[in-house]
């Protein structure tokens, strides 16, 4: 027996301009969970898509149980016991648990039909495995909560027996209750199945939980790997952004007071999503929105911008009443809302830098007349990439070929250039890398201290304890309690948004 | 000013304007009847009426709309207008009346896709039926012949020798991309074809502007079809049948996607004219004219092979085994 059931050595993957992969080494122990970590662009998608052969090396060896394979197409990973989970699910919601988890698999009985009964019989079998066996196989996957889709994803890539699976950013859209869920089953397939695990996340956080051994890339190479337990969060980090990071969240001068009320809501309501609803937000003031996936903080920040509507209360700017029916209002008394999905509701993809950081606001672009001039749409975007440190080829570069911390740093760029009053910012910082989400924290915080108000709606309670002024804490679509910046610690917090809520199981449905 | 040329030459526009100058050279040099006043204005004029329809066609496929009503509203309008003319109505009432139908039905179609949220496909597929029967209805499927002199005046006239509907066709189209390209208005289009929530969120009348790329689209489908009643002199039942494909085809060729988010006037225009071109090559080569069809097909796709073969490189998906070779060499 072979020491590494996978074992990486020397790759090298060159896509045009860029060594994505360095001569990158990779050593993967039976039964481990291995996390691989590095900031966005530092090759762990490309390593983990070179291991699933979706991905042909330049060079390099792939060896598993000691043995060096040759991967010529994804069916031949799978072969060879490498499965991989995407982080974007790649389920069909119209269709059956079954036919997801055994897609292009299923059993067919000898006229080359469907045999449903024993796809039926063999989901079950592995239903079981989570303990999910209260589901029915023929639930269709647009039926199922998140988590659960997601297992049905680890099923998917199960059900070609693997010996390795990898797990691309597998957190990146659960809840906290939902993450442990992922991590019990994680580890239980480690034991029962002893399967070993490639995990690749963002969340420094995760890797101290789950992962037994971690390697750590940066521009192509590795660093360094080491046992968990032989290190902290700050090693990481070190080694993940080539530098050390002081005061990752800002810091607030002394001199940066706290002005007067800027913006209040009052009793603002709305079905179900939120129910009166009232708080201010004071000018240089960050304020932090808390609380679990579901309890009406995006829906509120949505509703404020007029993306949504309001049924009942009022808003107030500079004590005197807010109108605001659709974005464009919004957008005109310079209230600004950055999306918590870039990806499908913030940016547009398929366009130039430039043509994304004037979006919401062209009409600054066109003096007198109706056209747009170029030149001071180029003079507009390269001081923005200049200051904003946006990695790029080009102000013409199209967004899709950024990585996502310098797209989120375009999305800010975007809504600061609307000089805004109030901006609201959902998931600020989600997927983006350490040394970005430095970056943006100093960028919100430079921002609050030319009097702008804002708003800060964020998952990660560690960016709402470090970043915020004050803490806004909502459960169920109601704000449970506030609390100052200095007072906050963890517990507090989590205490507040989890309430007398009980955690839901895997079994909701 | 390398820079300049280097990113003129890797527009869409630059491709297509680059294979109908070939196209043209080699026409010149094949048949001594290519280059002829006389040929170049019939091939303008032949294209001139679809070419009115591209210009809106390249809005609203920008936006990431869709209209196979187009040929219908032509033959409704052209009818319309042409019972009016008839009934003794004068000729500015009449024509009002005619493009404000196509008006209200691009509304009724825009109203379809952008409030109640139908498939813009599916809405305009309905019309390209819809319309063409009313048509049918309201003729009794006969042609209208017998139109006032004066009626004529907007598209038999010529100027310098050239005829007004190709004036009328070249004024709208550089306007178009002019506006298209460079107003601050229009440009709200791409960003909904780019990404309609992202647009909603920063600020752009979604609803409204996607109602409005109907409206306009079925309005030029109007002018054209008054044009077109205008130079033939009689409203035909059958006028603008399949003119919603090629239309398309021409609009795509030029650079466009049915996502939305890209093209431009100009490079559907230059669509449009090279599938003209073609046809007037085959016709003036002696080629049977059953091939035409095929031809226009075969253009298509190679337009958007190469378009997306270009696209593949820019990702760097298409590995070329020539990049392959030079790295062992360098090893």
């Amino acid at each position: 027996m072979a020491d590494y059931i996978l074992e990486a050595r020397g790759m090298v993957k060159t896509f045009p301009g860029v060594r994505a992969l360095d001569g990158v080494d990779l050593q993967l122990k039976t039964g481990e969970v291995h996390a691989l970590v590095g900031e966005n662009g530092a090759g762990k998608s490309t390593l983990m898509l070179t291991l699933g052969a979706i991905h042909k090396p330049d060079a390099g060896t792939i060896l598993i149980d000691g043995r060096p394979v040759s991967l010529a197409s994804p069916h031949d990973a799978n072969v060879q016991g490498i499965s991989i989970v995407f982080q974007e699910l790649s389920l069909v919601p119209s269709l059956s648990i079954a036919e997801n988890v055994f897609a292009n698999r299923q059993p067919v009985n000898r006229f080359g039909m469907l045999d449903r009964k024993k796809l039926q019989r063999d989901t079950s079998d592995m239903l079981k495995l989570f303990e999910l066996d209260c589901l029915d196989p023929s639930t269709l996957v647009k039926d199922l909560s998140i988590s659960n889709q997601q297992v049905v994803e680890i099923l998917k890539a199960m059900s070609v027996n693997p010996k390795v699976l990898i797990l691309d950013e597998p957190t990146s859209s659960l809840t906290e209750t939902e993450v442990e869920q992922l991590f019990v089953n994680i580890k239980r397939l480690k034991q029962q199945r002893g399967i070993s695990f490639i995990y690749i996340s963002h969340h420094l956080a995760e890797v101290f939980r789950i992962a037994d051994s971690v390697t750590v890339l940066r521009d192509g190479r590795k660093v360094c790997d080491a046992a968990v337990k032989d290190i902290d969060e700050e090693f990481l980090i070190t080694n993940m952004v080539g530098r050390k990071i002081d005061n990752m969240y800002g810091v607030r001068a002394p001199a940066d007071a706290i002005g007067d009320v800027l913006f209040e809501a009052r009793n603002i309501s709305r079905g179900d999503d939120f129910k009166n609803v009232s708080f201010s937000v004071h000018s240089g003031e960050i304020v932090g929105f808390s609380g679990l996936v579901g309890a009406g903080r995006t829906e509120v920040g949505r509703a404020i911008f007029g993306a949504e509507p309001i049924e009942s209360g009022e808003l107030y700017m500079d004590g005197k009443p807010l109108s605001i029916r659709r974005p464009q209002d919004a957008i005109a008394r310079r209230v600004g809302y950055l999306s918590e999905d870039r990806k499908s509701q913030g940016l547009f993809l398929n366009f130039s830098i430039k043509a994304n950081l004037i979006a919401n606001h062209l009409s600054d672009f066109t003096g007198n007349t109706p056209f747009i001039q170029e030149s001071k749409v180029n003079e507009f975007s390269r001081a923005r990439v200049k200051d904003y440190r946006i990695v790029s080829r080009s102000v013409d570069q199209e967004l899709k070929f950024l990585s996502g911390g310098n797209q989120q740093k375009v999305l800010v760029g975007a809504w600061f250039g609307i000089n805004p009053r109030l901006l609201i910012v959902d998931e600020p910082t989600r997927g983006v890398d350490v040394g970005a989400k430095s970056e943006i924290y100093a960028l919100l915080r430079n921002l609050a201290r030319q009097g702008v108000g804002i708003i800060m709606i964020s998952s990660d309670l560690m960016e709402i304890l470090g970043v915020s002024d004050r803490i806004v804490v909502m459960q169920s679509g109601r704000i449970v309690g506030q609390i100052d910046g200095k007072d906050a610690t963890e517990e507090k917090v989590i205490a507040m948004a989890a309430g007398s809520l009980s955690a839901d199981g895997g079994c909701e449905e | 000013m390398k820079e300049w040329i280097a990113r003129v030459a890797r527009q869409r526009e630059f491709m297509i304007f680059v294979i109908v100058a070939v196209v043209a050279v080699a026409m010149t040099f094949s048949s001594p009847h290519f280059l002829t006043t006389g040929n170049i204005l019939a091939l303008l004029l032949g294209l001139s009426i679809e070419a009115i329809v591209v210009v809106a066609m390249t809005n609203l496929m920008v936006s990431g709309g869709f209209d196979m009503s187009v040929g219908s509203v032509l033959a409704f309008t052209s009818a319309t207008t042409a019972t009016f003319l008839r009934m003794g109505m004068p000729v500015v009432f009449a024509v009002l009346i005619g493009l404000s139908f196509g008006a209200i039905i691009g509304l009724i179609n825009g109203f379809f896709v952008a409030k109640v949220g139908l498939n813009p496909f599916v809405t305009t597929l309905s019309g390209l039926s819809l319309y063409r029967g009313l048509t049918l209805i309201i003729t009794g499927g006969q042609n209208l012949a017998g139109l006032p002199h004066s009626f004529r005046a907007i598209g038999q006239p010529r100027f310098f020798g050239v005829q007004t509907p190709i004036i009328i066709a070249l004024v709208l189209i550089v306007l178009g991309d002019l506006l298209l390209r460079n107003s601050r208005f229009f440009r709200q289009f791409y960003y909904i074809g780019g990404n309609e929530k992202a647009a909603r969120l920063s600020g752009i009348r979604v609803d409204r502007l996607k109602m409005l790329s109907y409206v306009l689209t079925g309005l030029f489908a109007a002018v054209a079809g008054v044009v077109m009643t205008s130079r033939l002199g009689a409203a035909s039942v059958t006028a603008g049948t399949g003119m919603e494909l090629r239309v398309i085809t021409a609009v795509i060729i030029g650079g466009a996607s049915l996502q939305g988010g890209e093209g431009s006037v100009l490079g559907s225009f230059l669509g449009i004219l090279l599938m003209g071109l073609i046809l007037n090559a085959l016709n003036l080569l002696g080629v049977s004219v059953y091939w035409q069809t095929f031809v226009v097909g075969a253009t298509l796709l190679t337009a958007v092979v190469i378009d997306r073969l270009g696209k593949l490189k820019n990702e760097g998906q298409l590995v070329l085994p020539r990049f392959r070779l030079a790295r062992k060499t360098t090893q």
